[in-house]
């Protein structure tokens, strides 16, 4: 994995002392909090409920057993012993004293972490397949190039004080595990008739109040050119993009309102000007970057015997491996999915107890790398198939052998009105109760393939809009209420859901939701026909009927 | 219908700690120990009160939330404070409530 050079550490070090000063003098009043707020927002210090909230970058997701260690360590001795991954693939602790901040930056430091444009309306942390690098439909490992990004991207004179934020997602496979149609900007590889690597660019997609779906803005696009056209959509978007008002001001209401034919033009226009510049990626560098991902040492020749003897013998260990084992490019490996669900637990919660056994079992048996996914599970991305028996032996002595990933409550939830100053309803204790509905592992296998997302309020932090079946927490009259939404998905069939009617009080939406899920089982066509497939197939009628009854 | 009253509440400033404005200015860890205002005139003097605060830099986000009185302690209208006052409604080894909940163990 990606390990700072002298400029990285520099920088990071530079970055605390300054922040670090800022935070003394903000204690002892010689900043006001005016003054103080965009400073703590671009160091990724937030004011929540109950506390401070930190949010610390994780690059596109990668981690090792030494930063996880350091993880656990910060949730232990400066919070309150449990951490949150989130859809950023970052984590955020829930309880920090902003004194204390200064000294979790330099403890993050020691093993090259911060927190650095976690927020505010800059370029954030770009997101990518969290089976990078792993994966076996994959064309090339995404990561480099997020890589690039983020060293393209950090403190970006130019981009530093954008309309608003702005997110990149990357991956490296046609199947799309990284929600890029919903993002700012969307790269996928692919490769050109000529054998040539390079990018599908997607612009303009995003959540909160305004779902849209990212137009395709160019089809192929060389890799020495990402950052050259990264920046030429940059400087488009900072001048054209709406400053007055902030639910108007992401990259995907310019690319609405102007349309994408009239703003590609100005993208080609200004990246014309810039491609042969010096942000012309030079070819060798890409190649250094790209040995910081390189495969680990697999051995090819290794054997799933084991694998296959334990797995008819231990029908717990079969079920887990048929839904958290994912295929590996590399014969007799595979990619491990730790849930972070357990029935009717909080979704991308982790003691540091938690943290610190997954830290062992990535040492032991993944070559010490790990990563953490946009859907708040973690992942163990090479490990030999013959050791997965071991792995699950380890995750269940540590509460992580939930065998959920893709189910029913595999569920992603944003922190909500317990925790969340933005938020209007609770979405934690909504997904608690439906793990619960459905945490019965024969009940959930048979319902096969379904994807969840809660958000507690309209910025869509739990990505509800491309839920399968997404939940809306709203107020109205002083009271919680949910509104459902079915048929979005983030994947390359990428598609917003659809309201299907008026919304369930509290102690209504699980049962709601439940009897979306009876009806889907009663209408599949067949056992393998996923709720999305089948959503897409009969729409919402009757799912319309059996919630409110014929009109 | 039940006679709203206000609370004025904070963050404090070093640690985000969640403050009520309590008697003679000072600022209490629980909303039992907050000052309860019946009428404008001591909503004015407690919200004057914590700008002062602010310009002090004791505490920030300051706000005046409505509650009504029950038994011997108030309960604020809105889930959020409700939230604010207690911790995570999922965890109640969290927040104030953990607080309390120690406390009376111990008691």
């Amino acid at each position: 994995m990606y390990r700072y050079d002298e400029f990285d550490q520099e920088f990071v070090d530079q970055r605390i002392a300054q922040f670090s000063d800022q935070v003394r003098r903000r204690l002892k009043g010689e900043l006001n909090e005016d003054q103080f707020k965009p400073l703590r927002l671009m160091n990724g210090v937030y004011l929540q409920l109950h506390a401070y909230m930190l949010r610390v970058c994780v690059p596109y997701g990668t981690l090792n057993s030494r930063q996880m260690r350091k993880l656990a360590h910060i949730a232990r001795t400066y919070d309150r012993g449990y951490g949150h991954f989130t859809t950023r693939q970052n984590i955020q602790f829930n309880w920090p004293k902003l004194s204390d901040v200064p000294a979790i930056l330099k403890e993050l430091a020691e093993v090259e972490m911060h927190a650095i444009q976690t927020s505010g309306n800059c370029i954030r942390n770009t997101t990518a397949d969290h089976l990078a690098g792993a994966a076996d439909d994959e064309i090339a490992d995404p990561r480099p190039y997020a890589e690039i990004i983020r060293q393209w991207s950090s403190l970006h004179p130019e981009f530093t004080f954008l309309p608003r934020k702005f997110k990149f997602a990357i991956t490296g496979a046609p199947h799309d595990r990284a929600a890029i149609q919903v993002h700012d900007i969307g790269m996928q590889i692919v490769r050109s008739e000529a054998g040539d690597l390079g990018f599908k660019v997607y612009v303009g997609g995003g959540q909160g109040r305004t779902p849209l779906v990212a137009k395709l803005v160019r089809d192929f696009l060389p890799e020495e050119d990402l950052i050259a056209y990264s920046e030429a959509i940059l400087r488009v978007y900072n001048r054209y993009g709406r400053r007055d008002n902030k639910y108007k001001a992401r990259i995907k209401i310019l690319v609405h309102e102007t349309g994408i034919d009239e703003l590609r033009g100005d993208i080609e226009a200004e990246f014309e000007k810039i491609r042969h510049g010096v942000l012309q990626l030079p070819a060798d560098e890409v190649r250094r970057i790209e040995t910081y991902f390189a495969l680990p040492p697999l051995d090819p020749a290794a054997t799933s015997a084991r694998f296959d003897a334990k797995s008819a013998g231990n029908p717990a260990f079969a079920a887990w491996a048929e839904r958290n084992v994912h295929p590996h490019k590399v014969t007799g490996h595979a990619s491990v999915t730790i849930s972070l669900k357990p029935i009717g637990g909080v979704p991308g919660d982790a003691s540091a107890e938690q943290m610190e056994a997954v830290a062992d079992i990535a040492e032991t048996f993944s070559f010490d790398e790990l990563r953490v996914s946009h859907e708040q599970n973690l992942i163990l991305p090479h490990v030999r198939l013959d050791d997965l028996d071991k792995v699950h032996d380890a995750l269940v002595a540590a509460d992580l052998a939930e065998g959920n990933a893709g189910l029913i409550t595999d569920i992603i939830a944003c922190p909500g009105l317990d925790y969340c100053a933005l938020a209007n309803a609770r979405s934690i204790p909504i997904a608690q109760e439906i793990s619960e509905r459905f945490g019965n592992a024969e009940r959930q296998r048979a319902i096969g393939d379904l994807k969840i997302k809660i958000s507690g309020c309209i910025n869509a932090c739990g990505h509800h809009h491309v839920g399968h079946i997404g939940i809306l927490g709203v107020e109205k009259k002083g009271e919680e209420l949910y509104q459902l939404t079915l048929g979005g998905s983030a994947d390359e069939t990428t598609s917003i859901g659809a309201i299907i009617g008026r919304g369930f009080a509290g102690d209504r939406i699980v049962d709601a939701v439940e009897t979306v899920v009876e009806t889907y089982l009663k209408l599949r066509a067949n056992d393998n026909e996923t709720f999305l497939a089948a959503y897409r197939r009969v729409g919402d009628a009757p799912f319309k009927e059996a919630l409110y009854g014929t009109a | 219908m039940k006679t709203i009253c206000k609370l004025v509440t904070a963050n404090r400033l070093a640690d985000g700690e969640v403050v009520w404005l309590g008697a003679h200015g000072a600022w209490v860890e629980t909303i039992d120990g907050a000052l309860v205002l019946e009428d404008a005139a001591a909503v004015e003097a407690a919200e004057a009160a914590a700008a002062r605060a602010v310009a002090a830099n004791e505490v920030v986000d300051v706000g005046t939330i409505d509650v009504t009185r029950q038994g011997s302690g108030v309960v604020p209208v809105r889930l959020r404070e409700r939230i604010r006052a207690a911790g995570p409604t999922f965890r109640t080894d969290l927040g104030k409530q953990a607080q309390a909940s120690r406390a009376s163990n111990a008691a």
